[in-house]
């Protein structure tokens, strides 16, 4: 295979990455299920871009519908995936693959499971070279010790021999993220990159995440459920709860004055602002089930603002032309109080 | 102003003041290794911990730092090679028989995952009363036990209707608390609470941390409360522990550990720990470390943190680290690091 042809980079001022209404279902028994609900968002070069919400809110499944890696027995009905100007939902399966590497890649939070076990890392990390750009194996080789030394690990000449389990966990998710940017994507998309790591490694990992995309000036999307971690990386974030987007903006303007009662009952549940002995403001209840999403607002049952419009009435995510919208009939009085 | 002690961790320093009672429990210079020769790891070399009653521990460290093998030994499942645990005065491994069976009955444990730690074929009132199945006399007979299920139910915030649920039909939140109520079933003295939040949810998280704490203030329970996540263990802890490669490398109270940490690791895990207000712990002095944590079969001569310790010196690798002490609040726990070169001590050096 010759190099392939994929159209132009984006500019700075145009997204990487633009998605559009996106919608998932899942077929389980009990029938289909809507687990991403008409999702959007944008990123620019350069730029990153926080998913966060808890376990079940569709923050994976948005990602992974993104780079087409979602399960068979999901699928996307809906709304629109562009990448260099094109709709990669509209795409055959071979176009998007094309994609896969040099415009589009993923990180994986669990670095062990995403590696091939019985194949040298070298070689592992060389495979992008061979498929997209036609190298020789031994030309793949150099390229892949090159970026074996960016992401930090010792030896890797020798190293590149070695197998993932001989590598600890904080190395292999290296060698995950030295995969993923080796042939300099538009979008990196990390998908709780370091969730499963030490702390001390956490922050080493995404000090190395934040290098990367400044020399090659990759737009990231990171799907967290770590407020704190958004907070010190995210330029913006997407605030996701039942398969919904209920807040989005700059992080330090959602996270300072939150317009969503979601996105403030988790920032009020960071013990970090909690006075010991004192009782953390909690969120009641839990998330619903997919199956019993309520037909009004998603947020409803745990809502402290919940009123009879709440239950008759599904608030729209409205843009409040500063950048910001929030999905809530009552989102000024969030703000004013 | 710190002053600097020769010696190891072991060499509690003792209270001067008026005779204290004795804690609820005392660890003093447990070391536990598993295998032997060449692949001989030392989980846990010299480790002291003091707790009162309804007192609250927090013990922190990343992993292989020995924090679970101390949770195991403190719970009696694992026999320490040397050194003393004393529970209210009393040594648990000397125990036998009815004497043991009585000990467990005060000390008990809550799972980090509620999903594998519940038996999910057991309904929710099942789970609760079958310790009651070997301490047959905490609760006896069949209708006292049904409205003690009740009574642990609402302590823990769930309803007389979950009595006959099954772990499925139940949130991580809710199962958490069902392990909760299982724990307190037996009415124990001290809970060792092993990652208890890490595997749930922030918003629910902040509920069943509400839990424990609750049932701390009406109960005058102790917890020994194993966490990675520092924001939670400085919420919930009266003092904290801090333990790297299978020693306790610094203890105090939570406000002195963590406002004025003295020793290098401490420091550097307080700095890494992503927070959402940059004035919280540690600023915006980002420590980076050096490198991984060394293989528990191979620790570093001298002092075991030396390899990724910014202040390290040649002093570092050949002698281990002295016991210092900063005199806190309470002198009969003051707060102690091991470490040559202690932040905040330079002082002492002068």
């Amino acid at each position: 295979m010759t190099t392939t042809a994929v159209p132009a980079a984006p500019s700075a001022d145009t997204p990487a990455l633009d998605v559009e209404g996106l919608c998932v279902d899942l077929s389980t028994p009990s029938g289909r299920l809507r687990a991403v609900d008409g999702v959007s968002f944008s990123v620019r070069r350069g730029r990153t871009l926080a998913l966060l919400g808890e376990s079940g809110c569709g923050k994976s499944m948005t990602a992974l519908s993104v780079v087409g890696l979602l399960d068979p027995a999901a699928e996307v009905t809906g709304g629109a995936v562009r990448v260099r100007g094109s709709d990669t939902l509209r795409m055959s399966p071979a176009e998007r693959r094309k994609l896969a590497g040099p415009v589009l890649s993923i990180v994986f939070q669990d670095a062990l499971t995403a590696l091939n076990p019985v194949q040298p890392v070298g070689r592992q990390i060389g495979e992008p070279f061979r498929i997209h750009r036609g190298l020789s194996r031994r030309e793949a080789r150099e390229k892949a010790i090159e970026l074996m030394t960016r992401v930090g690990i010792p030896e890797p000449r020798e190293r590149a021999r070695s197998y993932p389990h001989q590598f600890s966990g904080g190395m292999r998710q290296r060698l995950l993220i030295a995969m993923a940017v080796a042939l300099d994507p538009d979008v990196l998309i990390a998908d709780e990159p370091t969730t499963a790591l030490d702390v001390t490694v956490q922050a080493q990992i995404m000090r190395l995440l934040r290098d990367l995309q400044d020399e090659r000036e990759m737009a990231v999307v990171l799907i967290t459920h770590d407020l704190a971690v958004v907070a010190q990386r995210a330029d913006d974030v997407v605030v996701m709860y039942a398969g919904t987007v209920v807040e989005e903006g700059p992080v330090r303007e959602v996270f300072s004055r939150p317009r969503h009662p979601y996105t403030r009952g988790l920032l009020d549940s960071v013990p970090e602002h909690a006075v010991r002995g004192r009782p953390l403001p909690a969120v009641p209840g839990s998330p619903p089930e997919l199956s019993a999403v309520p037909s009004g607002c998603v947020f409803q049952d745990r809502c402290p603002l919940v009123r009879e419009r709440c239950v008759r009435e599904r608030p729209p995510l409205r843009a409040s032309g500063d950048g910001r919208s929030a999905a809530c009939h009552f989102s000024e009085e969030l703000a004013r109080a | 102003m710190p002053e600097i002690r020769s010696g190891s961790a072991t060499d509690a320093p003792r209270a001067d003041g008026p005779e204290v009672p004795p804690p609820l429990l005392e660890v003093r210079g447990v070391t536990k290794t598993f295998g032997g020769g060449r692949r001989r790891l030392t989980a846990l070399d010299g480790v002291d911990l003091r707790l009162g009653k309804g007192e609250t521990l927090g013990l922190v460290g990343e992993s292989g730092c020995g924090k679970s093998t101390l949770a195991r030994v403190l719970l009696g499942l694992e026999r320490p090679d040397a050194g003393t645990v004393r529970f209210d005065g009393t040594d648990p491994f000397a125990l036998r028989g009815k004497d043991l069976l009585a000990w467990r009955r005060r000390v008990q444990m809550v799972f980090q995952d509620p999903f594998a730690s519940l038996n999910a074929r057991m309904s929710a009132a099942d789970l609760i009363s079958e310790p009651w199945r070997t301490h047959r006399d905490v609760v006896p007979g069949a209708k006292a036990r049904e409205k003690r299920v009740r009574e642990l139910l609402s302590l823990v915030g769930l309803r007389d209707g979950d009595a006959h649920r099954y772990p499925d039909e139940f949130s991580g939140g809710q199962r958490q608390r069902i392990g909760i109520a299982r724990a307190l079933a037996l009415d124990p003295d001290l809970i060792v609470c092993d990652e208890p939040v890490s595997a749930l949810d922030l918003s629910v998280q902040a509920q069943v941390l509400n839990v424990l704490s609750e049932l701390r203030e009406r109960l005058g329970v102790a917890y020994v409360f194993i966490s990675h996540d520092l924001s939670v263990v400085r919420y919930i802890s009266d003092r904290v522990t801090v333990m790297y490669l299978g020693k306790v490398i610094e203890h105090g109270e939570t406000e002195d550990v963590f406002d004025r940490p003295q020793h290098p690791y401490t420091a550097a895990l307080m700095s890494a720990a992503p927070v959402l207000d940059a004035s919280y712990a540690g600023g915006d002095r980002e420590i980076q470390l050096k490198g991984e944590i060394p293989s528990p079969f191979d620790i570093p001569s001298g002092c075991r943190f030396r390899t990724r310790c910014p202040r390290a010196e040649d002093l570092c690798a050949a002698e281990a680290p002295p016991l210092v002490v900063r005199r806190a609040r309470e002198a009969s726990d003051p707060h102690t690091a091991l470490c040559h070169f202690p932040l905040e001590a330079e002082s002492a050096w002068a």
